[in-house]
This record gives structure tokens, sequence and C-alpha cells, in this order.
């Protein structure tokens, strides 16, 4: 019954045809995950249990059917009620502090990557949980390994649901009059191409502006493909370093083959830009290439795009990271065995899978297992998300994840350094010492 | 019967004589009737100005409580450079934007004040602006702004062809700035020109045929009748204005968030960015309590100064 309200409200609200697809299939398709046979933790559920938890808004109907029938299938095998509320993606931080700080409200709530760790007084500990899924499922990836356990300790204090990254996107066609098939790994032939793509009329556009998403995302590339980063190991801080400065003036000699204007981007700009064809580079979420699909005005130009990862530099691995959502226990709730228990159930394959296809990329798992899931083999454009969380960056690389470290994300300090230099208003020294500056203010405790 | 009923109504009217008594009693009357209005002053106004004052003085993060720091978060301002340019820009953007729409809104109001047919109509339309949401305009102007879908960028390149590029407005701090404040004038003047306007029409017109008989030009009628009468109202006008100007938040929130490098950050933005995005809500709320001198000088000058009648007549007080 349920189910079918909701693949009729699919068809209805004219969603992409991939989405609905998956979801039709995951229901009947086999399951081709493999999974080890590891003894589930014993978490006798509390009499009476009933939970009720926050998550971040969808980006696609499906997930939200999904993640609901879930839940409730959670209540038919357990009797524990599962009340789930879907909150803005710019309210969850706020929500998620009053109730760590009220100790009132939510058992559960799945926020944003760091978010348990600034919390993580207020909440229990997941190892039990975390560890049993890791075997079962072939292993936590390192993102999700990362995001999830305390720093420098095997404790899980998260459990990671899925992150989406944010690779190059680019024309086919542009790239192949200027002479490439793709964009080069090295920081030499990355100019080259955005000198070529500037002369042909059709230039790169990367977000310099008050963009948490995009702008964060090209300050963090630029930095780690230099080697440089924000901190040590040891959470000392180092961005005031040569390697920052390199990178800099990199970006001096980078950015005037821009599309102008980037210094005022926000999120939505690059997007606009390269739908309307002014862009032919720039880097995004999946999103971008969705909602070219979908439209039958642009769907040629999602036809002629292309992901790939962004450009090594003079990094080992491809520098990117990815926003992680992350699940957390508050030690507030009287029902903790019920909460672990149910997101020991969501991560289950019977549940997580049908999630995953639901999102059609926009998630990419946090188990190595699911990478078997029949979203990844669909659309060959969107198979480049699936090892997202196999990325080895995160915000405060190479440092220990800390509310300074999302603050710094969330204040643009990074951003601003890049665009300072980018617009002549500081010099790569001026501006790897005021972001130094701006970073200490937030690592003074 | 009797013995039961004689009791009762004693009680009664004992009860009554000391409720009337009571009712009776000024000092009663007078808490009990200002008490909602103070109970709502206190939990909706003074408590959130209280605590906000007190939350400048303490390192409280969103996330965590804070110590006392005294004055900590005012010294870290006082060195952060960020901080002096949103005073900077905070000043000069109410300067600039108060002059401006002051200056077209007396003109609209003065051409409003004349007669022509759809007369009410139009002081209607006047108004639309400072009726649509800010949010909206904000919005709007967003768009008028876009450095690549920018319909003046439009106008000027692809149907004029008086340009070949397209106008950076908001990618560099100048033209960013000076762009607000041309947004936050178009937005404000409707609100000028009403109030003027309204001023406007008090002024007797015995007083400017007594100055016509005397043989008064155009001119020296509004330097003479028009400007010393409008100067009250214009000192309460300009009150309210240079307030509004100077908080202002959504305006620049909705376009340039403070960019291009924070060259638009006004204090209000800056507190918000700090306060909220960034998590650290003592310093957030540090910066919320400079703007205070700053409203307050601008309260004092423009109430008791544009105000007095030396200003007003050119004469001595009395």
């Amino acid at each position: 019954m349920r189910n079918d309200i909701t693949r009729r409200d699919a068809i209805g609200l004219g969603l992409s045809v991939a989405a609905f697809a998956a979801t039709g299939a995951a229901a009947q398709a086999p399951s081709n995950i493999r999974v080890a046979d590891v003894a589930a933790p014993s978490l006798p559920i509390e009499k009476g249990a009933s939970l009720r938890m926050l998550r971040p808004v969808r980006f696609v109907q499906p997930d939200e059917d999904v993640f609901r029938a879930n839940a409730k299938r959670f209540t038919d095998t357990t009797g524990v009620e599962v009340k789930v509320d879907f909150v803005g993606w710019e309210d969850i931080n706020q929500q998620t502090a009053v109730t760590a700080n009220s100790g009132a409200g939510p058992d559960i709530i799945i926020g944003f990557q760091d978010a348990p760790h600034i919390y993580v007084d207020k909440l229990i500990e997941l190892s039990d949980v975390a560890e049993y899924l890791g075997k079962r499922y072939g292993g936590w990836l390192f993102l999700a390994d990362k995001y999830g356990k305390r720093a420098k300790s095997n404790n899980w204090i998260g459990l990671p649901f899925g992150a989406s990254g944010g690779p190059l996107v680019y024309r086919k066609s542009v790239l192949k009059q200027i002479g490439y098939d793709r964009v080069p790994d090295d920081h030499a032939g990355v100019l080259d191409v955005c000198r070529k793509l500037q002369k042909v009329g059709k230039p790169a556009g990367f977000a310099l502006g008050n963009a948490v998403g995009d702008g964060n995302g090209f300050a963090q590339w630029l930095l780690w493909s230099h080697n440089a980063a924000l901190l040590d190991a040891d959470g000392n801080l180092i961005i005031n370093s040569k390697e920052t400065v390199a990178a800099l003036k990199y970006l001096k000699e980078l950015y005037p083959t821009f599309i102008a204007g980037t210094p005022s981007w926000n999120d939505v700009s690059n997007n606009r830009a390269y739908s309307s064809e002014e862009i032919a580079l720039t880097s995004n979420g999946i999103s971008l290439y969705f909602a070219l699909k979908k439209d039958p005005a642009t769907a040629a130009i999602a036809e002629d795009s292309e992901h790939q990862f962004s450009p090594k530099g003079l990094a080992a691995t491809y520098p990117m990271g990815g926003l992680t959502l992350n699940a957390m226990v508050f030690n507030h709730s009287p029902y903790p065995n019920a909460a672990k228990a149910f997101l020991q159930f969501m991560l289950e394959k019977e549940q997580y899978e049908p999630w995953l296809n639901a999102n059609s990329g926009y998630w990419a798992q946090p188990l190595a297992a699911y990478a078997d899931a029949a979203v990844w083999s669909g659309d060959p454009k969107v198979a480049i998300f699936k090892d997202t969380m196999k990325n080895e960056y995160w915000d405060g690389y190479k440092g220990p994840i800390s509310t300074a470290t999302g603050a710094i994300r969330a204040d643009y300090v990074l951003v601003q350094m890049c665009a300072s230099v980018a617009t002549d208003a500081a010099t790569p020294e001026q501006a790897a010492a005021e972001a130094e500056r701006r970073a200490k203010r937030y690592f003074r405790r | 019967m009797s013995v039961t009923t004689l009791p009762s109504s004693a009680l009664t009217q004992r009860q009554q004589s000391w409720l009337v008594r009571l009712f009776d009693y000024k000092p009663f009357l007078i808490v009990m009737c200002l008490a909602p209005a103070i109970g709502l002053l206190t939990v909706f106004l003074t408590y959130p100005l209280g605590l906000g004052i007190w939350l400048a003085f303490t390192d409280t993060t969103i996330g965590r409580r804070g110590v006392f720091v005294g004055l900590e978060n005012f010294q870290y301002l006082l060195s952060d450079p960020l901080w002096w340019n949103a005073v900077f820009y905070s000043v000069f953007y109410t300067a600039v934007a108060t002059f401006g729409k002051f200056a077209l809104g007396f003109w609209l109001a003065l051409l409003l004040n004349n007669h022509f047919p759809f007369k009410s109509l139009l002081r209607a339309i006047v108004l639309l602006p400072w009726i649509v949401p800010t949010v909206l305009s904000a919005l709007a102007f967003w768009w008028i702004y876009d450095p690549q879908f920018s319909i003046i960028s439009y106008l000027l390149v692809d149907v004029l062809h008086w340009r070949t590029s397209n106008i950076d407005f908001l990618g560099t701090p100048w033209p960013a700035r000076f762009s607000l404040i041309a947004a936050n004038i178009w937005r404000g003047i409707p609100f000028v020109a009403i109030s003027l306007l309204a001023g406007l029409q008090t002024i007797s017109p015995s007083l400017y045929e007594a100055a016509m008989l005397d043989g008064a030009s155009a001119s020296q009628r509004f330097r003479y009748i028009t400007f010393p009468m409008m100067m009250p109202i214009l000192a309460i006008v300009m009150t309210f204005s240079i307030i509004f100007t100077f908080t202002d938040f959504q305006l620049v929130y909705a376009i340039t968030r403070g960019g291009p490098v924070n060259s638009t950050h006004l204090l209000a933005t800056l507190a918000f960015q700090r306060g909220i995005a960034g998590g650290e809500l003592g310093e957030g709320a540090a910066i919320a309590v400079s703007m205070i001198p700053f409203l307050v000088f601008a309260t004092l000058f423009s109430y008791f100064g544009l105000a007095r009648r030396k200003w007003q007549q050119g004469e001595a007080n009395d």
C-alpha cells in the first residue's frame, strides 16, 4: 500500500527516470552485496522504548520515502515507534547545538561530518555497532573511518550514512576543441586548459565567493593539491607555509582565466553559469548533472558533460573531500540500545541498499560492500561518485576534527584567503598570514 | 435557618468590601495595569538585550557554555581589521545611503505634493519598494547585479552594444559597496518620501501666499518656508532612517554575504557571520553590542541637533 503510493507520487512529481528505475529495480532485483557472517552485538531493547530523530532534508523524494519505509519496518519488527523529522540543511547545526546543550529533544540526529566531534561529551559510544557493521560489510571506507572515530582513538562516536563529493565537471566537446580529452592531473596542464578555454570563449569558473560548499571545495583543492594544509597531524596550525604561498601564487596565474565575477559567486552561481553554457569547466556535486539531464532544454548539455576527479597536482591521491552524513546518539536518550539497534538496522543491507539506490548517486556508501549496489552500474556518469568516501581528505586535514575546523569552513577563512589574492587585495604572503591570524582565533582553546 | 444564612452573607459582605477596598487602592491599581506591559517588555526586550550584552563578555560558542572573559572580545575586535572594515562600511553605507534617500525622497515628496491626475494612485504606487519584503527585493537586485545574467549588462552589451563585457557589479570591493548602497536607497526612498509628503501637507498654504505677495521666488519659498517647517519631521524621519540603515542586514546578506573578501560586511552581517555561522556567539554578541554607541550617537545627533530651533531658524534659542 505504502509502496504503491510512493511510486505513483514519484511519477506524478516527474522525477528523473533513473531515480524511479533505481527504486523500482531495488525492490525486485536480487542484491549483489556480499555479507560476512558476523554475530551482531547484543542490544536488548528497553521496555516501552520509542525514538525521535532528526535528519537533513532529502535531495530526491525517493530518499525520504524509502527512509520512512525502513523506519516503519523497524517499528514493525521491534515494536519501537520511530518519529523521523526532516530538517533544512541550514538549520540542522543549530538544532543539534540546542539538543546537545539542553539535554532534551531527539535521541538520534543525523548531522553533517564534524557534528559528533563537536558534541562528543553529550554522545554515547557506538563502537560495538560500528565494528560489527565494518566486519559484516567489508570495512568502513577512509572518510567514514575519519568522521566516525574520535581523533586518535578507535572509539566510534558517529555512524556515517553517506557522502556527497564535488569532482570536476566539464564539456567534452569544448575540451576536444582545445585538444584535450580530459583535464590533466598536473598544475601546468590545468592552467593550460583554463587558458585555452578562455581563448575559445568558454572559460572555467570556480567559486571564490562566500559559498560554503563550492568555495571551500575549490580553496581546499588548491591547498591540498600543493601539499598545503590547515593543520599538521598533531593539530598545529601550518596554514602559513611555503606550500600555501606557492598555491596562492599558482592561483594568481589561474584566476585571470576564470569567467568574470567569481569572487561574488555563491553555491548556485556555477550551476547557473554552466547550465547556460557560459562556462565549460567547474566543480560541483552530482546535482548539476541531474538538473541538466532532467530538463529537456539542457539534456544535450548533460549528454556532453563528463565528471572527473579533481587534478592531483603534487598530491599522492586525488585531493578531494566529501560532505558526509554522520549519525549520533545523545546520552540523554532513555533508550540507547533501541537507538543503536535502529541505526544498525538502517545500515543493514535490507534497508541500506534500497535507500542508497533510491538516492540515485547523491549519497555514496560508507561501507565497502555497498559498492556493488545497483545504483553504481546504471548511468556511467554517476559511477564516479561511487568511491567518494575513499577520498583521503577532510575538513581540517591533516589534523583532528574539531569545532574550530567546522567554524573555519563556515567563516570562509580559506576561501577568503584565496579570493583576496585573486582580486589583488593581498599578496600571497599577506593572505596566508591573515588566514593564520583568523584561524588562531578559532583554535585559541 | 437564620443561624446558617447569617454568617455566609456576612462573609460575602466582608469579602466584597475587602476586594472593593483593594481595587480602590491606587498603588495596587497602578501595579496591576502596568504589570502586563512591563512583563512583555522584560521578557521580549530587556531580557534578550541583557543576554546579548552579557554574552559579549563571555566566550560562549554554539554548543558550549562560556565563561566571563571581561573585555577580551572587544580587545580582539579592536585588533581585527575585519571589524574595522565593517565599522567603516557601516558608517559609509549609512551616510551615503541616508543622504541619497533624503535628497531623492524629499524631491519625490515635493513632486507628489503637486496637483496632478491619479494623485492618490501614484502615491500608493510609490510605496511599493517599501512594502515588498526586503528579501524579495534583495533577490531581485541579486539578479540585477549577477555577473553573468545581469539585465543591465544585457542591455549595455547585447542590445545597445555600448560595452563588450559584462559589468562586474559585485566582484570587486568598491563597485560592490556602491551597488548595495544603490539597492538600499531604492528601497528607502518611499519611506522618506511619504513621511515628508505628510509633513509638507501640514504646511499652511497661507504662508506661501503671504510669501508670494512679498515677491518671494520659488527657491526662496523653499529655503525660508518649506525647509524650516519640515525640520522637526525631517529629524524624526532621519533618526528612523539612520537606525534602519545602520542595522540593515537582509539586503547585504542576501546579495553579497559580506563579500567580495569581506569588503561589504556591515556590523550586523559580521555579527551574524561570526556568531551564528562561525559559532562564536560571544564574539558575535560583542560585534552587535559595538553597534550601540554608534546608534546612540546618531539618534542623539539627529534628534537633538536637527530639532533645535536655532538650527531651524538661524537664531538663538528662545
